[in-house]
């Protein structure tokens, strides 16, 4: 009541001229507390406002101040209690602010809009329990950890697996190629006290080991083979980044450099190209090459990607929310997601030479040689004038967009499919890189322009001459590579309001998270945001690397959502044992293979995985590891084992991407037919599933159907699905049918002996033990209703091959 | 679980083989619950048939896909008044603020070239283009208010198919999958079929997003297996892949003893689903027990019909089959140059077997149930494109996504009648604007989804088809 004389009594004030007695304290911030601090306030700021202290009130929005002191009427706040505009009036929903209050606050502006010192720094940092430091827990192993809450459930842990299951276990885990038979044999009968121990270093450091585990950090890079979105082009390079995950994995390159490499290597003191090659991390990010697209908004969108991508990939965290809004649960402001969006600003798409062994003496041989004919086939066609001429008419259409419809749509085109046009268009020929001087020539010869296609039939007809001359001859490859690098013309970074790439807010710096870090230094890089992604100052990194490893190798996380960390996601099931492995990952210098060994060597890794009815019943999502867990095997796993099995598979590691064989009518669905499937020959089609050719709008439909992610953004865990599909796909694609093929072949020429012995090898090779006898006998009935011949193996193979165990890591 | 368990639900289960599609999965799981794999049996089968949020009139949907965005001022949207403007810009205050994809916003008016004439008791004006569509005026509900946000294929493709520009959600079919699960034992419930040429969005236009792959988009293809490997490979017999699957079966129900794991219970289960799927793909495909009559209703034994007439009446045949959501793409209605030709081109092979499915779902009594839409994702300008300027033929139409046309029919939605209305140059809505998330809203009621509650929890929060928008049109509803 007395609140409301006083504002009666101010509203009279005001109105008379009296504004000098408005006090913030009294008058103020309690109608800011009241009627706006729910969405303006310590919870939440929406547009970035905060009304809840009087620096903050000054500060303003994300647009900009709201009071502007002594002019009310100019002031945003006035305008917007005071008008009633749905959409623009605040506060949105309830009661409008009463005159007497709308009166306060203008005379306090009018009056200047002093305000008093902030209270006691009223900034708290969140409790949740991921954005909390890491701290060793006592306890000296994962099976003290595990056992120690099963105790406490009143459960006992599994026996371990049997050797056989175990060697294969493991050997898919770390590897993902099945153990030979005699592997198999050697390890069943080895009586040596560290018999498993030397075998999981025997397969840590099998160049095998790089491709398996590379398949998951390229999950998460969301790697592919072409450009996505409706023009999907072939990205002839990607692979080049594939190839250095597999070696950086295989090297053991410890988890922080690797880190470091990938988000920044560009910036490194004297970088070598292999380090820049590492930022193709970043190059995974789809281009929209449609010509309509506005290029500033397909820029926005890759680099709303890339910061989604790393905040997930390293920090466990969906920053993607904070795109337009404060995020709803987790302390992400706005700002800080544009602020980390800023460092991705700062940097632009590059593709440098970067030769693979041997390629340089051949190609520099070549070179001059090329260059020569190259250029003595333009003059005889005079063609350069007419190259000239069009880079003019180029870059005038650019400067002068408007003035020629034709010349428009040529530009347009251009940006669209020619990466870095606009160095081009802005600054001449000479802007460009050698082989990107060769690259415009190229284009040029395609695509001469509308006087020449459209009216100058003689200049088009000796272009193509010219074009079909040139196509003639050839160069020794120089491999490109995608990359990443600085960019100093980069424009300032805005926050974005509401995720909109036109609807600029206030200018941010580039700058790591607030409510995780300490304040950035001044001119903050991409090398600052990589050196505290991978520091021990940040409480994620760790842990959500383990965590991931850890659900490869048990079938789920110690926290499920592996990738999200933040309020919204699932609690860690063995918190302790979530930062024991992040602080031995962390102490042992991020080693990848150490905490991998670590984990193999539990006991808790080498139980059985067999039901057991007494844990079912309470546990059934095994979340507390009273067992091992079957596992589905990931899509590219299900294919290597085959081939593996049936003596198929080609295991060059590394290099260029294959194209195994595909239906007719897949690669046919891509946009106006464009997409071209060509199929591999050779042994190259019997490479390994990574490698396969992965084509974004048309993917492999084996991938697909057995839940390989659709590589458009970040993957943090695949689902284990089980569908129709699936079986048909195994029971009859070619691919698998000849795997069946193979696998018959190989037991009628390796083993001499009857069917006894051949259904022995060809379970061994299989599933990496002999048969049962029950199952013995029932593939006997079966093979002797097949007619007992060699069609009748194929036929075995076939069952084996369909098998639920064969798809499954037990 | 044992396997002497495994046989007992398994002698249970072919008792309920007999029984209504669907039954036996869930038949399975329910007993695995009771017997004691209560964890392993809630994982049940995600296909089962399940309840709407209320009864929905609708059971299936028809989406009849016009990749490209087909010209609704001269298909559904007469503008008599672009006549007088003709050659001329549109009036300055109309296209301030406008951006377009290819053209300037000052580019000359084309008028359309089309006859519009009144059709049915409705007397809905449509083009001389669409004779046969015209003719069932009287069962559609056309929208000439519809609006989107994107301007360009691939991102309006996505809005209008997953609610968002942005790739990586689930699509129309898998949240209706999701919904409602699927009623066949013996085909997928997201089945899509296309024709012409590949479309701008490819697969993402029928990706399952973040929902779990059983619910993607299986695409029925047009030549060779229509189910990827649904035939079995060269040399293997029918009875031979028979007595293969039965090994398989009892090895796998064997490793199911030893293990104890109901998964393999499951994917026991697919394989019988996969080999019934085998025999139910030819049978779905033999047009041969189809009358003359219908066959050339739909216009399947003739050209330039032919490609879109089959896949018109496999829908049919897919429907009545239990199939949830067919979504029937035919591309591409992107005429920015030789409208004139193309568009016809496209009408030509489209009209008469879209009309025919509409005819032929409503003698048979399936049009109440069934949910059929036209569309595209955007429409077309009212300006003209040039890109050849010294051939006349060569006009064109840009991107439009202010204002366009998709029609509705069947279950659910009031036919006769057309919704909304945009200005006289056919620029802006001028009465009951559509957005694409009010078409999605629309569509899941009509299913009986309220569409704000069908959601489902990834990456922190619960995500929908209409991302955070859209409001059911109430007029479109019978």
């Amino acid at each position: 009541m007395l609140t409301a004389m006083r504002f009666l009594l101010l509203f009279v004030l005001a109105m008379s001229g009296w504004a000098q007695t408005v006090d913030y304290s009294k008058d103020i911030q309690p109608i800011f507390t009241k009627r706006c601090a729910g969405c303006h306030g310590a919870a939440q700021q929406m547009s970035g406002l905060r009304l809840d202290s009087p620096s903050a009130v000054i500060k303003g929005s994300y647009t900009g101040p709201v009071v502007v002191a002594g002019k009310a009427a100019d002031s945003k706040l006035i305008q917007r209690v005071s008008s009633d505009k749905k959409g623009f009036a605040m506060p949105p929903v309830g009661a409008p602010l009463t005159a007497a209050e709308i009166a306060a606050l203008r005379s306090w502006i009018d009056a200047g809009a002093t305000v008093p010192a902030d209270s006691a720094a009223r900034e708290q940092k969140s409790t949740h329990w991921s954005f909390q430091p890491v701290k060793r827990p006592s306890g000296d192993s994962i099976d003290f950890f595990i056992r120690a809450r099963l105790a406490k459930e009143g459960l006992q842990p599994s026996p371990e697996a049997d050797r056989r299951t175990l060697i294969r276990r493991v050997s898919l885990d770390l590897v993902g190629l099945p153990p030979t038979p005699r592997e198999v044999e050697e390890f069943a009968s080895d009586q040596r006290p560290d018999a498993y121990e030397r075998l999981v270093d025997r397969l840590l450091a099998s160049q095998h080991y790089g491709e398996k585990w590379a398949r998951h950090w390229l999950d998460l890079a969301h790697y592919a083979d072409s450009d996505g979105y409706e023009k999907d082009q072939v990205r002839p390079n990607a692979w080049r980044y594939r190839h250095w995950v597999i070696n950086a994995l295989n090297r053991d390159m410890p988890f922080d450099e690797f880190t470091i490499e990938q988000l920044a290597g560009d910036l490194l003191p004297n970088a070598t190209v292999d380090q820049v090659v590492a930022t193709g991390f970043l190059r995974n990010t789809l281009t929209n090459r449609e010509a309509g697209v506005d290029r500033a908004e397909d820029r926005f969108e890759q680099l709303i990607n890339r910061t989604n991508t790393v905040s997930t990939t390293w920090l466990g965290l969906t920053m993607g929310c904070s795109q337009c809004h404060n995020h709803k649960f987790d302390p992400i402001t706005q700002k800080d997601y544009y602020s980390m969006f800023a460092f991705f600003e700062r940097a632009e798409e590059r593709s440098i030479e970067a030769p693979l062994a041997g390629e340089s003496g051949p190609y520099f041989a070549a070179l001059p040689d090329y260059e020569r004919k190259r250029s003595e086939i333009l003059e005889s066609f005079n063609i350069p004038p007419l190259y000239a001429k069009w880079q003019a008419r180029m870059r005038e259409a650019f400067a002068h967009q408007g003035a020629n419809l034709e010349w428009d749509f040529a530009v347009t085109s251009f940006r669209a499919m020619f990466d870095n046009a606009d160095r081009f268009l802005k600054g001449g020929v000479e802007k460009l890189e050698r082989h990107e001087q060769d690259r415009l020539l190229d284009y040029f010869l395609n695509n001469p322009g509308p006087d020449i296609t459209n009216r100058d039939k003689a200049s088009l007809e000796v272009i193509k001459q010219a074009h079909t001359k040139m196509s003639a001859l050839s160069l020794p490859p120089y491999s490109l590579a995608p990359v990443m690098a600085r960019n100093p013309e980069a424009p300032a970074t805005h926050i974005h309001i509401g995720g909109d790439y036109k609807n600029l807010g206030v200018e941010v710096k580039p700058a790591t998270p607030s409510f995780l870090s300490k304040e950035a230094p001044e001119n903050a890089t991409r090398l600052t945001l990589a050196k505290w992604i991978a520091s021990r100052d940040n409480p994620l990194t760790a842990r959500v690397a383990v965590n991931r490893m850890w659900q490869e190798l048990f079938g789920r996380g110690l926290v499920v959502t592996s990738e999200d960390f933040g309020t919204q996601g699932d609690r860690p099931s063995h918190p302790e044992l979530l930062d024991w492995l992040a602080s031995e990952f962390m102490d042992h210098g991020w080693s990848m293979k150490a905490i991998q060994k670590e984990i193999v060597m539990s006991a808790t890794y080498r139980q059985s995985s067999n039901i057991r009815k007494d844990v079912e019943a309470r546990d059934p999502e095994n979340v507390l590891l009273a067992r091992q867990s079957r596992i589905r095997l990931p899509a590219e796993l299900v294919r290597d084992e085959a081939l593996a099995a049936s003596g198929l598979l080609n295991p060059a590691i590394g290099g260029r991407s294959i194209r195994p064989f595909q239906p007719a009518g897949v690669a046919e669905l891509g946009y106006g037919h464009s997409v071209k499937w060509k199929e591999s020959e050779g042994a190259d089609r019997y490479r390994r599933g990574l490698y396969i050719h992965y084509q974004r709008t048309t993917p492999y439909p084996f991938l697909s159907n057995f839940d390989g992610p659709e590589s458009n953004v970040t993957c943090s865990r695949r689902r284990r699905s089980d569908t129709p599909l699936q079986s048909l796909n195994l029971l009859n694609d070619p691919v698998f049918f000849e795997a069946a093929q193979g696998l018959a072949a190989r037991v009628d020429k390796d083993v001499q002996g009857g069917f006894s012995d051949k259904i022995d090898y060809v379970f061994e090779l299989v599933l990496g033990r002999k048969p049962k006898t029950s199952e013995r006998e029932r593939l006997a009935k079966y093979f002797d209703e097949q007619g007992a011949g060699k069609a009748a193996w194929v036929g075995v193979s076939r069952v084996l091959l369909n098998l639920d165990e064969f798809v499954t890591r037990e | 679980m044992t396997l002497s368990d495994f046989k007992r639900i398994q002698s249970r289960r072919a008792f309920f083989k007999t029984c209504a599609g669907g039954i036996e999965t869930i038949a399975l799981y329910q007993m695995l619950a009771r017997d004691g794999y209560a964890g392993t049996a809630d994982r049940g089968n995600p296909l089962a048939p399940k309840q709407p949020h209320f009864p929905g009139k609708a059971k299936n949907v028809i989406f009849l896909f016009m990749e490209g965005a087909p010209s609704q001022l001269d298909l559904f949207d007469p503008k008599p008044a672009l006549e007088k403007i003709q050659g001329q810009p549109l009036p300055e205050s109309l296209i301030k603020q406008t951006k377009l994809a290819f053209i300037k916003p000052n580019a000359a008016v084309l008028a359309s070239p089309r006859k519009f004439t009144k059709h049915g008791e409705s007397g809905i004006e449509m083009s001389d283009f669409i004779p046969h569509t015209a003719s069932c005026a009287d069962d559609i509900c056309l929208v000439r208010s519809m609006f989107t946000d994107a301007f360009n294929h691939h991102p309006g493709q996505l809005l209008l198919m997953s609610g968002t520009t942005q790739v990586g959600r689930p699509t129309f079919g898998a949240w209706v999958l999701y919904g409602l699960g699927s009623e066949s034992q013996n085909l997928p419930g997201f089945v899509v079929l296309s024709s012409g040429v590949g479309t701008s969005g490819g697969a993402s236009n029928f990706s399952s997003g973040f929902l779990p792959s059983t619910y993607q988009g299986t695409m029925f293809r047009n030549s060779g297996d229509p189910i990827l490997y649904l035939s079995d490979p060269p040399g293997i017999t029918k009875n031979m892949q028979r007595a293969t699957l039965d090994t398989v079966r009892d090895l796998n129900e064997d490793h199911l003893g030893a293990t104890g794991d109901a998964e393999i219970a499951a994917r026991i289960n697919s394989y019988e689903l996969a080999f019934r799927m085998q025999m139910a793909g030819p049978e779905l495909l033999d047009f041969s027990k189809e009358s003359a009559a219908t066959l050339e209703m739909y216009g399947v034994n003739k050209e330039p019909t032919r490609p879109f007439a089959t896949n018109c009446l496999l829908a049919r045949r897919m429907v009545e089959r239990g199939v949830r959501f067919v979504m029937l793409m035919h591309a591409s209605w992107d005429q920015h140059t030789y409208l004139n030709r193309d568009l016809k081109k496209n009408c030509d092979i489209t009209d008469q077997p879209a009309a025919a499915l509409i005819k032929d779902l409503k003698q048979r009594g399936l049009l109440d149930s069934t949910l059929v839409v036209w569309g595209g994702e955007f429409g077309r300008t009212p300006m003209v494109e040039i890109r050849k300027t010294s051939d006349p033929e060569n006009a064109g139409r840009d991107h439009h996504p202010l204002a366009y046309s998709m029609w509705l029919a069947g279950g659910g939605i009031k036919g006769g009648q057309v919704v909304g209305r945009t200005d006289d140059l056919g620029f802006n809505i001028v009465e009951d604007k559509v957005h694409v998330h009010d078409l999605q809203a629309t569509m899941l009621h009509c299913l009986g989804f309220e569409h704000t509650k069908l959601t489902y929890h990834y990456m922190g929060r619960d995500f929908r088809l209409t991302d955070l928008e859209g409001n059911v049109v109430k007029k479109m509803l019978s």
